[in-house]
């Protein structure tokens, strides 16, 4: 059984903090590709096309599994920077109920300053992530079907 | 075209173009981007404008903007002048016979598909062949699949070497008797191999072989003479030789040209129009149908303007000057490996770095001011080939320079030096 996490405003909040303390742009991309490496990675049957985000310029891999009605979510991708970023989406999301997805607001990308620094690309990509993740969540609460 | 570069002098006594001053000429080269001055290498994918090209077609448009060809008027004049100048000037600029063999299209790529559409359907039929080669960008590559569907002729590729080269013995090889086209890339944009064209051209007019030639990267980079190289089609863009997006050129030799149908049908490129038939223009109206885009070729005849005002042995050398140095220093980074090395290269070097994303090599450099291209570059069977998704690609062009590119080197440094730190 997976542990509970924080709510999601307090999860950005926290790892907003943490950003605040990187003064320049080395220590925040390093910071973010660290983060990546949480993302354990997907096996070569999982990534299928279905599992591929749409928008995403480096390729990036996502599934769900609902479990006691939270979503957890499992990703890869081809490139560190990616990997960080869809890190960043499942800090936050992992764990949560799909009502919570779907209510909460993300601006996490905004308050540390990555939005402005993606390339309109990645920003699609990031999007494109985000999509996927509160579609799964909708899927999950009956509102679409699968 | 008289110089208006303040000439230096250098140690040896020759005089050189003032390189600080042409850079200047480019407004959107002196810009921070992420708190660094920018480092634009991305001149395959389009070029920086200079002042002239901008000045004239601001000029155009606030002087002498009308629509060419139809109207009596004084400014309908004044424009058909100048766009009538512009196709003067640039059939001089390739040496082609004949002005009415220049058709003003939007693109290298419009240019490519009006010949595959047009000749195409008018040569092309079951059993025919049509031969490009392994180093095509897609946009001389699709065009020939779609012709080759429609007519049911036969699409083949001359293979590229592990050097990123086509032989000249795999091109006569491949031109057989069932070859009708023969449509390559002078210069490759994903790899900088220069071909040797007129080679090619001639080997493949002594079989009766029609040629056209992608030049679209070479128009900046170095002088065309048609009637040395002899092929039927060329096509090019003038964004990428300082110009206007939107607009480019298919020089076609005047007799092939006549046996093309206009793909487009609509003003400015009929003779006669009843409501049961309609008669065309003559060359070139009748493949420019529609108003055209005035202050595109107004821009592109200032972008010919500025190549000549610098003059072409100035630019050949620069280049070349800067590209040795460019593969030096990146030839030192420990971990890069060039994709294609080519013995003809011209300012073009795609590398990647071992176990390292380019696209995350190229974020990182775009976090330093370094704009560079990152990805497949419109050629994915050649990805392919090399085994590899895509490379970073680094492009220069006559107003890049020494200490651009020794920011270049520290900065693929770094960005290496964060990516090796995480991946522990």
């Amino acid at each position: 059984m997976m542990n509970i996490p924080a709510s999601i405003p307090d999860i950005q909040d926290q790892l907003a903090a943490d950003f605040e303390f990187l003064d320049d742009w080395e220590e925040r991309y390093a910071y973010l590709m660290d983060l990546g490496k949480d993302v354990r990675g997907l096996s070569q049957e999982e990534k299928t096309l279905d599992n591929l985000i749409k928008g995403c310029q480096s390729r990036v891999w996502l599934t769900t599994r609902l479990e006691n009605n939270r979503l957890w979510m499992y990703a890869d991708s081809d490139t560190f920077i990616a990997r960080g970023i869809i890190a960043l989406l499942i800090r936050v999301f992992n764990g949560q109920t799909p009502a919570d997805i779907l209510s909460e607001p993300f601006d996490l990308p905004e308050r540390i300053g990555l939005t402005a620094h993606l390339s309109p690309g990645r920003a699609n990509g990031l999007a494109g992530m985000l999509a996927r993740i509160r579609y799964d969540a909708a899927v999950a609460l009956g509102d679409r079907k699968n | 075209m008289s110089s208006n570069w303040s000439a230096k002098t250098g140690s040896e006594g020759l005089t050189r173009p003032d390189w600080d001053a042409i850079r200047l000429e480019f407004p959107a080269l002196h810009q921070s981007v992420n708190g660094c001055p920018l480092a634009y290498f991305d001149h395959a994918a389009t070029s920086q404008k200079p002042r002239r090209v901008i000045n004239a077609m601001t000029h155009y448009y606030q002087s002498d903007n009308a629509n060419v060809h139809r109207g009596v008027h004084n400014l309908s004049q004044r424009a058909t002048t100048v766009y009538e100048a512009a196709r003067t000037k640039t059939a001089r600029f390739l040496g082609a016979a004949d002005s009415s063999e220049i058709i003003f299209t939007s693109g290298t790529t419009a240019s490519i598909n009006l010949v595959a559409q047009s000749w195409g359907n008018a040569h092309l039929k079951p059993g025919d062949e049509v031969l490009v080669t392994g180093l095509e960008h897609h946009a001389n590559l699709v065009p020939w699949q779609m012709a080759c569907t429609r007519t049911g002729a036969r699409l083949k590729i001359v293979p590229v070497n592990e050097r990123g080269e086509v032989s000249t013995e795999a091109v006569s090889e491949m031109l057989t008797s069932g070859t009708r086209m023969f449509a390559f890339c002078w210069i490759s944009n994903a790899l900088g191999t220069i071909n040797p064209a007129q080679e090619w051209v001639e080997m493949a007019r002594k079989r009766g072989i029609t040629t056209l030639i992608d030049a679209a990267q070479v128009v900046a980079h170095k002088p065309i003479n048609l009637q040395e190289i002899g092929c039927d089609f060329l096509c090019f863009s003038a964004h990428k030789m300082m110009g206007p997006t939107g607009t480019g050129v298919l020089y076609g030799i005047k007799s092939v040209l006549e046996t093309l149908d206009p793909v487009f049908g609509g003003g400015d490129m009929i003779d006669e129009v009843s409501y049961e038939r309609s008669t065309w223009a003559d060359l070139p109206y009748r493949l420019e149908a529609g108003t055209p885009n005035i202050s595109g070729v107004i821009g592109l005849s200032a972008a010919i303007d500025f190549l000549e005002s610098i003059g072409w042995a100035s630019i050949l050398e620069r280049e070349s000057e800067l590209l040795s140095y460019a593969l030096e220093k990146l030839r030192n980074i420990p971990r890069i490996r060039f994709i294609g090395e080519p013995k003809l290269r011209s300012g073009v070097i795609s590398f990647i770095a071992d176990g390292v994303h380019p696209y995350d090599l190229g974020t990182l450099l775009d976090e330093q001011g370094i704009a560079l291209r990152t990805g497949h570059h419109c050629a994915q069977p050649l990805m392919r080939h090399f085994g590899i998704s895509g490379t970073c690609r680094v492009s220069l062009a006559l107003y890049n320079n020494h200490e651009e590119i020794d920011r270049l080197d520290l900065a693929i440094r770094s960005a290496l030096r964060l990516i090796t730190n995480v991946d522990k």
